[in-house]
């Protein structure tokens, strides 16, 4: 009994830690910013309660109405890119290529690498004066043009080139665990019945992946609110303002801009956001019983 | 074509080259062209000299192969205002890395088994709140937390940011040792507790050898995680501790004059060795990591 009673207390003291960073951080932090946000804070926090009015600053700030635009240009494309591509992956390994390893490994190295990295390469390469435009040229394409990173209009589809790039080994990598787990005896089936294998795959496998699809879609959407390395690394925002994402506006807001209460309004509204999504996500999850 | 259901020697034959074969292939092969040309460019890039770059094509292997560049990257590139190359960043990651690592997966773990195997009251509402956080942009936190550790003293330094990575790895580790301690047999830890074993003696002499496997999944997870970061060791490292990738961009994107494409190539490649060494020594182990680890975004 008396064991049992200090065991129990161990428990709790194993357990400290991780309530003392859910208190103080996450629930302590949270509720922090979201105050702030409220406020007129400058470039220290202040108490004076403004109600809504660094959200309504917010809505009429050119800087943050570009950055949700481009967040949904980035996060639309990004997703529906980097799924499509990834799934077709999976299918095309799941045939029984050869050198199947190699080829996995090629898909999915880019993940292993930062977004730091990744950004700056692909600097790189679109750079129009030495990058790929300059190649296509050099090939006798005299009238090539590749210079969407230089022009405001296409920055933000550069990130997405690049985010495309690095993401897609991942969704392979989830989709063909999916695969794998599909039973021969659906492929038996199919044959038996004569289907031709992009029809199996159409009206058959990709509705039972829907675990695998929205695993991977939940995950690709929340890294695309975060979004932020990859801008400061390959653009810095630019040209101008053209491929400012909104991570980005409120950690310049505020560690630059010394305006706290625009940039806690926007956390805030980031933090909506996400939890908009996941929440619906983690409860279906839960519902299902396998909370991982 | 169905090679995926058909016994062995029908498997073989399907091998032929059909038309269907073919582009199967052909996709195969220019989507691999995709992935692997930025690796390509950027090793053949550092292996020139400037010259050779400006003129030159950026696909063509060097003319004249040097190292120049990378010695320059690691050694004497500038970053801001000194120049003293990468490595300060490289040593500082280390430093950064090592101890992070370490108590992120004694917390997580420490966490995990807690929750998993002894009936602590609440713990499911802990769980499920840290799974909703591990979604949550770091934006959110990010000013308190610089307030509350400069409050404590601890400003911007090495404890700070090992804190940090260890606070934000937290729900990640212990969903990992969760749901692996979960999955053990209940008979071995009622037997160790019949023993008289108690609470940290279970973790140490029973639980944690146990979890070697996922003790590899979490340490490749977290080494990768850890090493690609950059904002967090931007906002919380401080000056002297700036880790790698913050350098990188550094000598990337602020230097002055004539930009030295291939020192800037060489010390990219430098940055992103650590992680690919990882991910390519480590093989299916960082696919269960990243499978593992997926909540973490």
């Amino acid at each position: 009994m008396r064991l049992a009673l200090s065991s129990r207390l161990s428990a709790i003291s194993a357990l400290l830690p991780a309530l003392v960073v859910m208190f103080v951080v996450y629930i302590g932090a949270t509720s922090w910013t979201v105050w702030m946000s409220l406020t007129n804070s400058r470039m220290l926090p202040n108490s004076n309660f403004v109600g809504l009015r660094q959200y309504q600053l917010l809505l009429g700030n050119d800087r943050w109405i570009t950055s949700v635009h481009n967040i949904v240009i980035y996060g639309v494309l990004f997703v529906s890119l980097t799924l499509l591509i990834g799934f077709l992956l999976a299918v095309a390994i799941d045939q029984r290529v050869r050198a199947e390893d190699t080829i996995r490994s090629i898909y999915l190295y880019p993940y292993s690498m930062s977004f730091v990295v990744t950004g700056l390469v692909w600097q790189w390469l679109l750079n129009p004066t030495l990058g790929i435009q300059h190649v296509l040229r050099s090939w006798g394409f005299e009238g090539a043009t590749f210079d969407w990173i230089v022009r405001p209009e296409t920055a933000i589809y550069c990130l997405v080139i690049a985010g495309v790039w690095q993401a897609s080994g991942l969704v392979m990598a989830i989709m063909l665990a999916g695969l794998r787990g599909v039973d021969d005896e659906i492929w038996k089936a199919a044959r038996v019945d004569g289907l031709p294998k992009w029809r199996v795959y159409v009206s058959i496998i990709i509705p039972m992946m829907g675990a695998s699809f929205a695993t991977a879609a939940v995950l690709l959407s929340t890294g695309v609110v975060r979004l932020y390395d990859l801008s400061v690394a390959m653009t810095n925002g630019g040209p101008g303002i053209a491929s400012e994402v909104p991570a980005k506006f409120v950690m310049d807001h505020l560690f630059e801009r010394a305006n706290i209460g625009l940039a806690t309004a926007a956390a805030t509204t980031m933090l909506i956001t996400v939890i908009a999504v996941v929440a619906p996500y983690l409860y279906w999850r839960a519902r299902k019983g396998e909370m991982r | 074509m169905t090679a995926l259901v058909q016994p062995l020697s029908a498997a073989r034959r399907s091998k032929r080259m059909t038309p269907a074969r073919w582009g199967l292939y052909a996709f195969i092969f220019i989507t691999a062209l995709y992935f692997l040309l930025p690796l390509y460019v950027m090793v053949v890039t550092s292996l020139k000299p400037m010259a050779e770059i400006r003129q030159g094509n950026l696909l063509a292997l060097p003319a004249a192969p040097s190292i120049d560049a990378w010695v320059k990257a690691w050694s004497s590139a500038c970053t801001g205002l000194t120049c003293q190359g990468i490595k300060i960043g490289f040593l500082n990651s280390l430093r950064i890395l090592v101890p992070s690592v370490v108590l992120s997966i004694l917390v997580g773990s420490l966490t995990g088994y807690a929750l998993s195997l002894w009936r602590v009251r609440g713990a499911n509402v802990l769980f499920g709140a840290m799974m909703v956080v591990a979604f949550i942009p770091y934006q959110v936190f990010i000013y308190p937390l610089v307030r509350v550790f400069s409050f404590a003293g601890l400003g911007q330094s090495l404890s700070t940011i090992v804190m940090i990575h260890t606070i934000f790895g937290l729900p990640t580790m212990t969903l990992l040792f969760r749901n692996y301690f979960a999955s053990l047999p209940v008979e071995l830890f009622k037997a160790a507790r019949v023993d008289g074993a108690g609470f940290y003696q279970i973790y140490a002499r029973i639980m944690m050898p146990m979890a070697t496997p996922m003790i590899v999944v979490a340490v490749i997870l977290q080494t990768t995680g850890i090493w690609n970061d950059f904002i967090l060791g931007l906002v919380f490292a401080g000056r002297d501790n700036l880790p790698m990738t913050v350098q990188l961009n550094n000598i990337v994107n602020s230097t002055q004059g004539e930009r030295a494409y291939n020192v800037d190539m060489a010390a990219t490649l430098l940055t992103a060795l650590l992680p690919l060494v990882v991910y390519f020594g480590s093989g299916r182990w960082f696919v269960r990591g990243i499978a593992a680890g997926a909540v973490k975004g």
